[in-house]
C-alpha cells in the first residue's frame, strides 16, 4: 500500500489525538470536541536538566 | 547515545540485581523477645533511640519530645514529665537513630534499656533486627503519648506480655523452627494487608501461629487469657513486627558498592531521611511533609503533625503504599480514593523500583510480585515519590493518633543522594 493510500485512509475514520506533556494540549482539544488521550509525561528528573545529564551518565 | 560513562551502567545494574537477591533471599523468622539494654550493644543508660535520622532535642516535634519525656519517666531517668523536660533540654540524654542499632520503631520510635524488643532473625544471612512491641491504638508513646496510662501499659508489656511472648517464640524455636514470617506476609497480603495501615490479616495468622505456643509456656491463664486479648484485639500488632522483617531484609543489602538502591526510608516527624546500598549508612534528609489523609472525628490537617516515623521500612521492601493493590480496603482509610484506584499505587511504584517480589503477590493484580528495591535513578528520572501509608500523629505531645494518610517522600532526599552517589561511582 502505497504512502498516499494509507494517509488518505487515515482520514477516512475519526481521528483521535495523542498528546504528550502538557495537560493544556489536550484541554484545548477536547474544549473544541475532538477525542484525545493525554499521556502522563515529564522530562526527566523533573526538567533540571543537570541531573538529567547526571543520570545519562548514570545509565538512566 | 547518552554520555555513559565507561561500563558504570552494567556496574550499577550489577549492583543493583545483587541487593534485590540478597532482599529476596532472606529468610525472616520471629524468634524471641529479649530486654533492649541486654540485646542491644551500646545502648546505655539515659540515651534514647528514636525514629528516623539523626536529630537534636531543639528541633525535635511535639509528639516526639513528648514520647522523650513519658519514657524518660517510665525508666526512673526523671521524677515527672516537667523533669524530664527540664534533663531534656540541660542535655542529660543522648539522642541517637534506631537505625544506627540494628532497631526501628513506629512513629516516634522509642527505644531505651527496659524495654522489651522483638527479634526477627534473618537466617539467610545471620543478621537480626529488633522493634517494640506495639502497643494498641489511641493514646500510646509512639504517638507522642506520655501518661499515666500509656506508662501502665508500657509496664504491662515490659513485665507480662513479653515474659510470656518470649518464652513461647522460644518453644516455636525449639519444637518447629520458629515462626517464619516471609510465607505469613505472602497469606496476609493475599487476604487484602499491605501490612503498614492494614495487618489484620497479618496479626490474624500470627495470633494463631503463636497462640499454642503460649499455652504450652503459661502457667497462669489470667495471663494467658489477657495476652490473647490484647494481640487478638490490635489490629495493628503485626506492624511491628512486619517492621522488625523490614530493618532484617534491608540490612545485608545496605553497603553493596554501585548499588543505587534505597535500603532505609525513615521520618523523624521533623526530617526525611534515606539511605542508598552504594553510600552505606550516610543519611540523606530534607524536611518532612504532611500526610495527605483523613481524620478522626473532631481532628483536621490543623491538629496534625508532618510525617514520622521507622515504620517507612515497610515500603522500603515493596509493602505499604507499594503494596495497595493487595489492600483495597486501606484505600479508603488512608484517603487514596476509590478501592478501584488501589492497583495504580502499586503500578506507579514498578516505575521507581528495580523488580518484584515472586514470593508476595498480590492475587487482585494477576498476582503480580509486590514492586521492591527503590533506584534513586529511577526516582529522580520519573520524579516519581515513594508512596507511603502512614498513621497522623496530633502535634502536640500526649494526644496520640488522629488520622492515617499518604506520606510523600520528598524528592530533594533522593536528588541529593543521586549526587553522593554519582561521586561515590566515579561520576562527576
Amino acid at each position: 500500500m502505497s504512502q498516499e493510500l494509507k494517509a488518505s485512509r487515515l482520514l477516512d475514520a475519526p481521528l483521535v489525538v495523542v498528546t504528550v506533556g502538557l495537560a493544556s494540549f489536550a484541554d484545548d482539544l477536547a474544549a473544541q470536541g475532538v477525542a484525545v488521550t493525554q499521556i502522563d509525561w515529564t522530562p526527566p528528573a523533573g526538567g533540571d536538566a543537570r541531573l538529567a545529564d547526571l543520570l545519562s551518565k548514570l545509565g538512566v | 547515545m547518552p554520555d555513559i560513562e565507561d561500563g558504570i551502567e552494567d556496574r550499577i545494574e550489577a549492583a543493583n540485581s545483587e541487593a534485590l537477591k540478597r532482599m529476596l533471599a532472606a529468610e525472616p523468622v520471629l524468634v524471641d523477645v529479649v530486654r533492649a539494654g541486654d540485646a542491644i550493644a551500646g545502648l546505655e543508660e539515659r540515651t534514647i533511640l528514636h525514629a528516623g535520622p539523626p536529630i537534636a532535642w531543639d528541633r525535635m516535634c511535639g509528639p516526639m519530645r513528648g514520647a522523650i519525656c513519658g519514657i524518660a519517666v517510665f525508666e526512673g531517668w526523671a521524677a515527672d514529665l516537667a523533669a524530664a523536660e527540664r534533663m531534656a533540654e540541660r542535655g542529660g540524654f543522648t539522642f541517637a537513630p534506631n537505625h544506627d542499632f540494628d532497631c526501628v520503631g513506629p512513629m516516634t520510635g522509642m527505644t531505651t534499656v527496659s524495654q522489651p524488643l522483638l527479634v526477627v532473625e534473618n537466617r539467610a544471612f545471620g543478621n537480626c533486627a529488633y522493634c517494640a512491641i506495639n502497643e494498641g491504638l489511641g493514646k500510646v508513646m509512639r504517638f507522642g503519648g506520655n501518661d499515666a496510662e500509656v506508662l501502665d501499659r508500657l509496664g504491662w508489656l515490659r513485665d507480662g506480655l513479653a515474659p510470656l511472648l518470649g518464652a513461647a517464640l522460644r518453644h516455636a524455636g525449639e519444637t518447629g523452627g520458629g515462626i517464619e514470617l516471609s510465607p505469613l506476609i505472602a497469606r496476609g497480603l493475599a487476604m487484602g494487608d499491605e501490612l503498614h495501615q492494614r495487618n489484620v490479616a497479618c496479626s490474624s495468622l500470627f495470633l494463631r501461629a503463636v497462640a499454642p505456643h503460649l499455652a504450652a509456656v503459661s502457667t497462669d491463664s489470667a495471663s494467658l487469657e489477657r495476652a490473647f486479648a490484647f494481640i487478638g484485639g490490635n489490629d495493628q500488632f503485626f506492624l511491628n513486627i512486619g517492621m522488625a522483617t523490614g530493618k532484617a531484609i534491608t540490612d545485608p543489602a545496605n553497603g553493596i558498592a554501585d548499588s543505587s538502591v534505597v535500603t532505609a526510608m525513615s521520618r523523624n516527624g521533623t526530617d526525611f531521611g534515606i539511605r542508598v546500598s552504594g553510600t552505606g549508612k550516610q543519611w540523606f534528609t530534607a524536611p518532612v511533609e504532611m500526610p495527605a489523609g483523613l481524620y478522626f472525628p473532631g481532628y483536621s490537617e490543623a491538629d496534625a503533625n508532618p510525617d514520622m516515623g521507622d515504620s517507612a521500612i515497610v515500603e522500603t521492601i515493596g509493602l505499604g503504599g507499594f503494596a495497595m493493590g493487595a489492600a483495597p480496603a486501606v484505600a479508603g482509610f488512608v484517603g487514596a480514593g476509590a478501592a478501584s484506584d488501589a492497583g495504580l499505587y502499586t503500578r506507579t511504584m514498578r516505575e521507581i523500583t528495580v523488580g518484584d517480589n515472586p514470593n508476595w503477590t498480590i492475587p487482585a493484580m494477576d498476582h503480580a510480585g509486590v514492586p521492591t528495591g527503590i533506584d534513586i535513578r529511577l526516582v529522580v528520572d520519573a520524579n516519581i515519590a515513594p508512596t507511603i501509608n502512614t498513621g497522623i500523629a496530633h502535634r502536640e505531645p500526649g494526644i496520640g493518633q488522629v488520622g492515617a494518610g499518604i506520606a510523600r517522600a520528598p524528592m530533594a532526599c533522593f536528588r541529593q543522594a543521586l549526587e553522593s552517589f554519582a561521586k561515590t561511582v566515579g561520576v562527576a
